[in-house]
Parts: structure tokens; C-alpha cells; sequence
């Protein structure tokens, strides 16, 4: 008996799923979801995300009705998650992190009218579309600032794990700081953690034992910035998130996410019925990424450089042109070329001048 | 790679700095296992006590009124846990547990507003003179107040459980409560102290970690410091001198990996990475072989409900 | 003056009654919670207890409890064992990834091989020995250097997760992800794939091990004389050893029990539920299940409920979550608190509340 009424609870599911749909697009009310790796209160990636969000409610007000789901582990958790969102009635749901892949293509295939949007992923679907952001590109001005502001040469990096986006953080920033200082050298520590507030105080701390008077970082907390505050001539740029409450020194300037006009786009694209599937990866010139303020020791002239660089990209030109060689000292781009998005999706190699090797 | 970029004085400096949290808790779980209670609840006490310092000086602009506030918060959080299983006599480990995960939720309800905030700095200790001995100077005598207060508590919980006789009476209580209890000495009470005193420790290091060596206030800040926290007193043998050498043998090898990371180290990182977890058991391996079973320091009636049958 | 008094036996009837009052105590305190958050605390309190088993869309909702609970109960028997024996495994965590690791290596070295009789099967083995295997460590540390197991067995819990990051970066990386991070999905290799057994139920193999791995413990305990020896051990260790019980060898089979349980857990949830090896693939499985385990007592059955209980709280606190707009922290509070009550009320099976003067014994 029990079996059966399994059973039937699985073919109802299955029914549910393909046919409650129609209704709601009779509502008037657009309902968004967004399911978020981290707590809303990290002061950095979900922070941003959940800004994004908080946007598109300012901006169309009582025509559409958000809800959120915080800290959703990946896997098993995340596809119950978005599905329950999916049964609740959203008309569009927004996975924000790499891990949510998997899941968000297999609850899409069971719900072909609702839009789901994956970010930073590389998997699509007829309701699965794809975005993210340049951030490579945020950090080619900071790169020069860096190049410019460093007296000791030496450029501290704590990057999460070595992963292709993380890398091509790496290199846009190396690049960038070598044109603008051909005597930098990286010192690069791997945390292996995106989040683990005393480990980054940690490598930040060790960075500038090494003698490294500017510190990067591709991890979320704002521990490195405490770190460099203490040990004073030490700058840092915000990431993620503005992190302004270390302005105007030791953070010079920082890397936004802004997430606020895609949302807003891509909800209205539902409200208007022309939502197709799209993959999306824009930098400064699609607003997707801003730079922070430039403050504090950074002279006039390097700012206007830094502000330059950011124009150019912002107008089109690419963050990695040629002449780049790879570490090896094989060439990766000829004078003047530029890479594809392909290869920079995938980028597993560092360019030339970086010292070190990229854990696999 | 050139090692001699690595100065030993100030990476021993640093090491000191990165131990201070799980060396505060670890100590406070210290008196409360040497009571016989196990409380695994001191990542949900440290990050309360970190809120709750966080908060208070943010408020008061004081970090010494912080770190009180996070003692008070990480005390009053353990109580929870005191009345739990001193009178309902519930399982100490389950409860332990139950207080980490309600300590987590607790701690980031009442951050909500804390976010991106800086909090008022604590100056380091002006130690005059002593501060410009070469190499021990650099060591020793140019911290923040809360360092000498953590080596202090090493001291004195040495001190209180070796020569005092409410020492004695702890450990009596921690190795045979029923005999304690015979003796009229009050096991619920000495328990609850015992307990109260590790909630306001763990507190202290939480406090250690939002205000001092991040300092910024972030749900899940401690990040598992206070599972490390309950490692080292079992390192340690349950001995007060243990804790600090294993607090800072453990946080040594964090920092000194990072070090040789950031040198340019040719060590896969992964293996950098595991290194202090490695080393501690390795080291305690090697001290728990050399001795006898009689040197295994567990404090006999440790994880028991005690019940007053009599 | 109130008194407890310790009952001769627990008694069976409290032992019933105090898991419900238990909830209900929750309900209310964590009803006054969500009010103090301005929260209509009747709604979430029904969201969170109710609509999973009969809301809408319970249809969904009691499989992903069976998801949920499966692996929870899986580990929590293994540990229940040990914790039984005073054997202190605080490590499943750690033995859950490895297991994971060494079920999905297996997987993925045979892809794209399409024998599933052989496939899967080696995979379970791979990830029964894998879970055992790091238990082992920590067990005969134990045995041979008398180390403690507390510390060896959480400590190794964060070595296998730094070897997991390198594993999704590395070795078991998807050559076809374009060098992102995370293994191929399993659950999209059939002869790999831990699927549903019955489409929309959640039962998976890995619900199924766990209803065996609960009958097994059952029998083991009251049937067999090393389910006697392990309770003798944990009563007084003393007597077990006069009574003939071998400590260390009692050490290898708790740990190694617990630890192959863990693995098995681990391997399920990889080539089914999660489907691929990603730099945070656990969740904490292994630490809620000590919470599991205590809850259940110790014993098989409650271990089952005490799973399905905690399962719920999850299920239904995510769906107050996306659904009321609560913070994940204020769920977290709420299952802290009902823990908090179980806990506590649980002293009303052990003991008799005595209301005046002590009487003479």
C-alpha cells in the first residue's frame, strides 16, 4: 500500500511539475528567486548579489516579489532549494555561484517555463542562461597602480584556490603592474579557502614580512586590509565589495561587482516575454564591474593613468594585449592580438615574469 | 626560493598573534574538562564572545570594554549549557553541540547590523626599553595587551590548579564526582563555574579574533578555531603549559606555511596546507608512545552526568 | 525543594511522551523567535513542521527527507556504536569525504565503461574501504601509540578536506569542464549513477543502506555478544575487560564500523544526490550526525527518528527561508533550541520528579 501511494505521490510530481506553470504567468507579479552561497551579511560576493537584488526591488517596486534562500550548500541541497523556489511559484531564479552548475541545469530540465540564470557557470539550457562578470578587467588599472605605488618591487597575492578565474586575476594584474614597473615581482599564496577571516589576517601578514608593500587579494573578507592598516606604507585593494571603510588608506581602491543592472534587465526581459537563454560575461563597459574610488596615497598622475586604463577597456580595448608570452617562455599572444574568451574561461598557465607554479 | 627573506624573530612575533584565539579558548576548556565536563560547544562560545565584543566596542568605542562584554556574552551563552547538563542532566556532547550550532545562528543574528564596520583599535603595550632588545624585543615585548593577558591566564590556571586548594577541588570533582561528593564538596556548583569560566575564555578569543588579529565582524568569523581550540587540550594532556605549547605549535606551522609559501617555498602547497593538522598529530603521537598509559592525563569522571544519588 | 530521583529503569512511557513535548516546547519558544524577528510565528512554525510532510507540496518534500535523513542516519548508527563503547570518533566528517573520494575515483577511472554490475559494486566497495581506511588511522594510532582518538579523528577531518580541493582541481577534475574546477557529474554516467530507485521517492541506495545499517545495528546489539561486549565497555570498562573483551580489538571494529558507514555515506551522495566532486562537496553531514546520534540515544530506532526529525527541520527551515524571507541564521537558532529541549526534557525518562522532603533510603 505504502508503495503505492509512493508511486502515485511520483507520478503527481511529475504531472505538477509540467502543468502548474501556466497559471502563473497570469499573475501580475513577477516572482524572482535567488539562492546565494553565503550569508547576505559577508560584506563581499553574496553581499553584492543580494544588493543586486535589493535593486531590482527598488526599481520595479510592487511589480515583482523577491525571495532569497542564504548559505545553500552545493549538491544535494542546492537542487532542493532552487526546486522548492521553482514549486513556490518563481518566474526566474538567479543561482549565484559556480557550485550551483549541476543543479540548476537539472531542475531546469523539470521546469521548462521557469528562467533560471547561472552565474559564472559554462552549462546552458533553453530556460538556463549564463553571466558573469570581468573581473580580470578591475584588475588591470589596479594592476598599474600597484606597478607605480610599489617601493620594495615586491607584490603580495593571496588568491582563494587555482582555479582558471582566479589565474586570470593573477596574470591581468601582473601584466599590467609590468608594464607599469618592469622590476615587480609576484609573491603569491594559495589559501584554499574562500572565507577564513584569520588565515588571509595570516598571508597577508606573511606577504608583508616578505617585504611586499601592496597586497591583492581574491578572497572575501577584508582581513588583508586590516593587516596592511597595521603595518602601515602598505597598500590593498577593495574586492568584491567597496570595502570603504579602510579609505582611504591601506585601501587605494577596489574591484565592485555590480550585478544591480543585469538583474534588473533580465527581469524586465521576463515581464516583457522577449527572456531568451544568453550568456553574458560583462566588465567595466557593461557596468558589470566598477572601480572603487581612488584615494589616499595614490598621486594625481598615476590616478588619471589608472582612470585611462579604465576608460580604454571600458570603450573595448582588452585587458591582456600582445606581446604576452606564457611562464614558460612559449608566446601566448603576438603583438597586438587578443585572446579569445575560450581561452581565457579556461586559463591554467601563467604568463611570463610570474615566479612560482600553480598548485594542481 | 630564499628562506632567509623568513626572519625567525618576527615569525615568532606573528605566531603569537595567530595562536592568541584557540590559546584563550583552549585554556578556558581546559578548567572545564579538568572539572570532568566535556563542552564541545566552543566554536558557538567564541563566536558569541566575538558578536558580543564586536558590538560593545563598536558601541562604546572601548575594546577593553569589548572584550569584557565578549567574556560576559560567552559565559552567559555557556550557561545554557551549565544548566542543561548540570541539572537536566543531558548528554554533554550532544548538548556541546547543540550550543555550537545555536551559537552560530545566535551570533549571526545579532551581527546583522555589525557588517563592514571597523572597529576602534587597541594599542600595543608600551613596554618602554624592553621593546628595543634586539630579536626578544620584537618577540616578546611588542604586543597588545590581550597577549600578556592570555600567557597570564596560562600561568594562572596553572598556578590555581597545582597550588590552590579550590584547584584541588576541581580536579577532584573532575576525577570522581561521586567521591566529591561525599567529601560535601558541591559538584553542580563547582561544575557551573568550571563551565561558565570556559564560556567567558572562548568568549575573550572570539573577542581576540573580531576585534584584534582580523578585526572586522563576518558571520562564522571563527571558522573552526574552536574545534582546533578542543584539539589542543587534548594535545596538551590536559596540563596548562601543554595548551600554550600546543596553541602555538599548531598556529606556528599555520603561520610559518604561509611564510614559506609567500617565500616561493618548492613544497606543494596542498601538503603546506595539511601541514599543521600533520605536524600536531604527529607530535602528539610521539609524546602519547613515549609514555606510559599512566601519564594519559584524562580527568577519570570526564563526559559523565553526575546525578546525587544520596 | 524539587528532587530528582533516578528511575530503576527509564521509563518507557516518558521515553515516548518526551520527544513530542519536546517539539512542542520548540514550537513555542521558536514561534516567540520568529515573532520577536516579525515573523507571523504560526506560519513559519507550520512551514517549517507541517508543509513538508502534508503542505502542497509534500509530494516533493518527503523523498528530499528520505535525501536528507539517508546519510545523517547512516553515519550517526556507525558512530552510535563506538560512542556506545566510549569510543570517541568525532571524525565521520572527514571518513564521509574520503569514502566520497574513493567511490567516485573508482567511477571515474572505469568511465565511460558501461557494465554496471561491475561498475557500481566496486564503487561501493571503494568507498566502504576508503571510509574504513581513514578510520583505520586514528583506530590503530590508538591501538599501537594509544594516541587519542578525539584528536587524531577531527584533525584528519580538515586533512581530507584540503585533499578533496586538490582532488576537484586536480586528479578527478572533469577533463571536459574546461578546466573549471569539480569532477564529471556521476549521476550522468549510468553505470555510476546512485539514482533513484523509485523516480520521486528520494529512496536512493543510500536510504536503503541505511534502513539495513539499522536492522544491523539492532541485531548486533541485543543479539549478538559484541553488541553485549560494546555496551559492557561502555558501562565499565573494568568489567569488560574481566569479561573476556579485547579493548583494542573493540577499538578497530567501532572505529572501522563507523568509519566504513561514513565512506559508504559519502560514496552514495557522490554518484547520486551531488552527482560530482567539488571543492566544498561536504556539508557537515558528519558532525550532524553525532547530534543524530545522541539524539537517538544510541539506539538503532532513534536514531532513525532523531534523522528524520532533524531532516525535517532542515527541509522545512529552508522552505521558511525562501519562503517567509527568515535569515539562515535564525533557522540555525531554532534547530539549536530544539535540540536544546530534547535534550533537556529527555531527563524526565531517566528520572521521577519529587515535589517535598527526601525520604529516608
Amino acid at each position: 500500500m505504502k508503495r503505492r501511494t509512493l508511486l502515485s505521490g511520483g507520478g503527481a510530481a511529475a504531472a505538477t511539475m509540467a502543468l502548474s506553470r501556466p497559471g502563473l504567468a497570469q499573475q501580475d507579479k513577477v516572482k524572482v528567486g535567488f539562492i546565494y552561497v553565503g550569508p547576505i551579511g559577508d560584506g563581499g560576493y553574496t553581499y553584492e548579489h543580494n544588493q543586486g537584488r535589493l535593486a531590482v526591488i527598488e526599481h520595479f517596486g510592487d511589480k515583482v516579489e523577491t525571495v532569497y534562500q542564504e548559505s545553500v550548500p552545493e549538491g544535494a541541497d542546492a537542487e532542493r532549494a532552487i526546486t522548492q523556489m521553482a514549486l513556490g511559484g518563481a518566474d526566474i531564479i538567479f543561482t549565484t555561484s559556480f557550485g550551483f552548475m549541476d543543479p540548476t541545469i537539472n531542475v531546469a530540465k523539470k521546469f521548462p517555463n521557469v528562467k533560471f540564470e547561472h552565474c559564472t557557470g559554462y552549462k546552458r539550457a533553453d530556460n538556463v542562461a549564463t553571466y558573469a562578470a570581468r573581473f580580470y578587467e578591475g584588475r588591470a588599472p589596479c594592476g598599474h597602480i600597484a606597478g607605480k605605488m610599489t617601493k620594495s618591487n615586491k607584490i603580495g597575492y593571496i588568491g582563494a584556490f587555482p582555479i582558471p578565474e582566479v589565474i586570470r586575476g593573477i596574470n591581468s594584474a601582473f601584466v599590467h603592474a609590468q608594464r607599469a614597473n618592469p622590476d615587480v615581482e609576484f609573491n603569491i599564496i594559495w589559501a584554499y579557502t574562500w572565507f577564513d577571516p584569520a588565515k588571509e589576517a595570516d598571508a597577508a601578514q606573511a606577504l608583508i614580512e616578505q617585504g611586499c608593500d601592496v597586497i591583492f587579494q581574491h578572497t572575501d573578507s577584508t582581513a588583508p586590509h586590516a593587516a596592511a592598516a597595521k603595518a602601515g606604507d602598505v597598500i590593498a585593494f577593495g574586492q568584491a565589495s567597496d570595502m570603504a571603510e579602510y579609505k582611504p588608506s591601506p585601501r587605494v581602491t577596489s574591484i565592485i561587482d555590480v550585478w544591480s543592472p543585469y538583474y534588473i534587465e533580465r527581469v524586465q526581459a521576463v515581464m516583457d516575454g522577449t527572456w531568451t537563454s544568453t550568456d553574458t560575461w560583462g566588465g567595466y563597459g557593461a557596468g558589470m564591474v566598477e572601480l572603487g574610488e581612488i584615494t589616499g596615497p595614490v598621486p594625481d598622475d598615476v590616478k588619471a593613468e589608472a582612470l585611462a586604463i579604465r576608460d580604454r577597456i571600458a570603450e573595448g580595448e582588452h585587458a591582456f594585449v600582445g606581446p604576452i608570452n606564457k611562464q614558460d617562455g612559449s608566446p601566448w599572444l603576438a603583438e597586438g592580438e587578443t585572446p579569445e574568451d575560450g581561452d581565457l574561461l579556461t586559463m591554467d598557465f601563467y604568463v611570463e615574469g610570474i615566479k612560482g607554479d600553480i598548485p594542481s | 626560493m630564499d628562506l632567509s627573506t623568513i626572519d625567525p624573530a618576527i615569525l615568532l612575533a606573528s605566531l603569537m598573534v595567530a595562536s592568541t584565539p584557540i590559546l584563550l579558548a583552549a585554556i578556558g576548556e581546559l578548567v572545564v574538562e579538568k572539572s570532568g565536563v566535556l563542552n564541545l560547544g566552543v566554536e558557538g562560545m567564541m563566536i558569541t564572545g566575538a558578536i558580543c565584543g564586536f558590538a560593545v566596542a563598536v558601541e562604546t568605542g572601548s575594546p577593553l570594554l569589548g572584550f569584557v562584554a565578549a567574556a560576559a556574552g560567552g559565559a552567559v551563552l555557556s550557561m545554557t549549557f551549565g544548566v542543561l547538563t548540570q541539572f537536566f542532566l543531558s548528554n554533554q556532547v550532544a548538548t556541546g553541540l547543540a550550543l555550537t550550532l545555536f551559537g552560530l545562528g545566535l551570533s549571526a543574528l545579532m551581527g546583522q547590523g555589525y557588517v563592514g564596520i571597523k572597529p576602534p583599535g587597541l594599542g600595543d603595550v608600551n613596554l618602554g626599553p624592553l621593546a628595543d632588545i634586539p630579536f626578544l624585543g620584537t618577540v616578546l615585548f611588542r604586543h597588545d595587551f590581550m597577549i600578556y593577558v592570555s600567557l597570564a591566564l596560562v600561568a594562572g590556571v596553572w598556578a590555581f590548579l597545582k597550588y590552590s586548594r579550590a584547584g584541588l577541588i576541581l580536579r577532584a570533582v573532575g576525577e570522581s564526582h561521586d567521591a566529591a561528593h561525599a567529601l560535601g564538596y558541591k559538584v553542580v556548583l563547582v561544575r557551573l563555574a568550571a563551565i561558565a569560566f570556559g564560556g567567558a575564555c572562548a568568549g575573550l578569543g572570539g573577542a581576540y579574533l573580531s576585534l584584534i588579529r582580523v578585526p572586522q565582524w563576518t558571520e562564522g568569523m571563527t571558522a573552526g578555531a574552536g574545534w582546533i581550540a578542543l584539539a589542543i587540550v587534548v594535545f596538551a594532556s590536559w596540563r596548562a603549559w601543554g595548551v600554550l605549547i600546543g596553541a602555538y605549535l599548531f598556529g606556528g606551522v599555520a603561520v610559518l606555511q604561509l611564510n614559506l609559501q609567500a617565500a616561493g617555498a618548492h613544497i606543494p602547497v596542498e601538503y603546506l596546507s595539511m601541514s599543521p593538522y600533520l605536524v600536531t598529530i604527529l607530535v602528539l603521537v610521539i609524546m602519547s608512545s613515549g609514555r606510559g598509559r599512566a601519564a594519559l592525563n584524562a580527568p577519570a569522571s570526564l563526559g559523565r552526568s553526575f546525578h546525587a544519588s544520596s | 525543594m524539587i528532587r530528582l530521583e533516578k528511575r530503576p529503569q527509564p521509563s518507557r512511557g516518558w521515553s515516548y511522551v518526551t520527544p513530542v513535548l519536546a517539539v512542542l516546547v520548540t514550537m513555542v519558544a521558536g514561534g516567540a523567535l520568529f515573532a520577536v524577528l516579525g515573523k507571523d510565528p504560526v506560519l513559519a512554525i507550520r512551514t517549517i513542521f507541517y508543509d513538508p510532510l502534508f503542505g502542497e507540496f509534500a509530494w516533493y518534500f518527503r523523498g528530499q527527507l528520505l535525501v536528507k535523513a539517508g546519510p545523517l542516519i547512516l553515519i550517526a548508527i556507525g558512530l552510535s556504536l563506538g560512542f556506545r563503547a566510549g569510543i570517541w570518533n568525532i571524525g565521520a566528517e572527514g571518513q564521509y569525504i574520503i569514502g566520497a573520494i574513493c567511490g567516485a575515483a573508482v567511477g571515474l577511472a572505469l568511465y565511460p565503461m558501461e557494465a554496471r554490475w561491475l561498475v557500481f559494486p566496486l564503487m561501493i566497495l571503494a568507498g566502504v574501504l576508503g571510509g574504513l581506511g581513514w578510520a583505520m588511522i586514528p583506530a590503530i594510532l590508538k591501538t599501537r601509540f594509544n594516541t587519542n582518538e578525539i584528536l587524531v579523528s577531527l584533525l584528519l577531518v580538515y586533512v581530507a578536506e584540503q585533499i578533496l580541493a586538490s582532488m576537484a582541481l586536480g586528479l578527478l577534475r572533469n577533463p571536459e569542464g574546461s578546466g573549471f574546477p569539480g569532477s564529471r557529474n556521476l549521476s550522468q554516467y549510468e553505470a555510476a549513477a546512485n539514482h533513484e530507485l523509485i523516480a520521486g521517492t528520494g529512496m536512493h541506495w543510500g536510504v536503503v543502506a541505511a534502513f539495513i545499517a539499522v536492522i544491523f545495528a539492532y541485531v548486533l546489539l541485543n543479539r549478538h555478544m559484541l553488541g553485549f561486549q560494546i555496551r559492557l565497555t561502555g558501562q565499565s570498562p573494568r568489567a569488560a575487560r574481566f569479561a573476556g573483551v579485547r579493548p583494542n580489538r573493540l577499538v578497530l571494529f567501532c572505529l572501522g564500523t563507523a568509519g566504513a558507514l561514513a565512506g559508504l555515506a559519502g560514496m552514495f551522495e557522490v554518484s547520486g544526490p551531488s552527482g560530482q566532486i567539488t571543492i566544498d562537496f561536504n556539508s557537515g553531514y558528519g558532525f550532524t550526525a553525532i547530534i543524530v546520534a545522541f539524539l537517538g540515544r544510541l539506539h538503532p530506532v532513534g536514531i532513525l527518528l532523531a534523522g528524520l526529525l532533524l531532516a525535517l527541520t532542515y527541509i522545512g527551515g529552508e522552505a521558511a527561508q525562501s519562503n517567509l524571507g527568515l535569515p539562515a541564521a535564525a533557522i540555525q537558532a531554532f534547530q539549536g533550541m530544539l535540540l536544546f529541549f530534547l535534550l533537556a526534557v529527555d531527563m524526565l525518562t531517566n528520572y521521577r520528579i519529587r515535589i517535598g522532603k527526601s525520604e529516608v533510603a
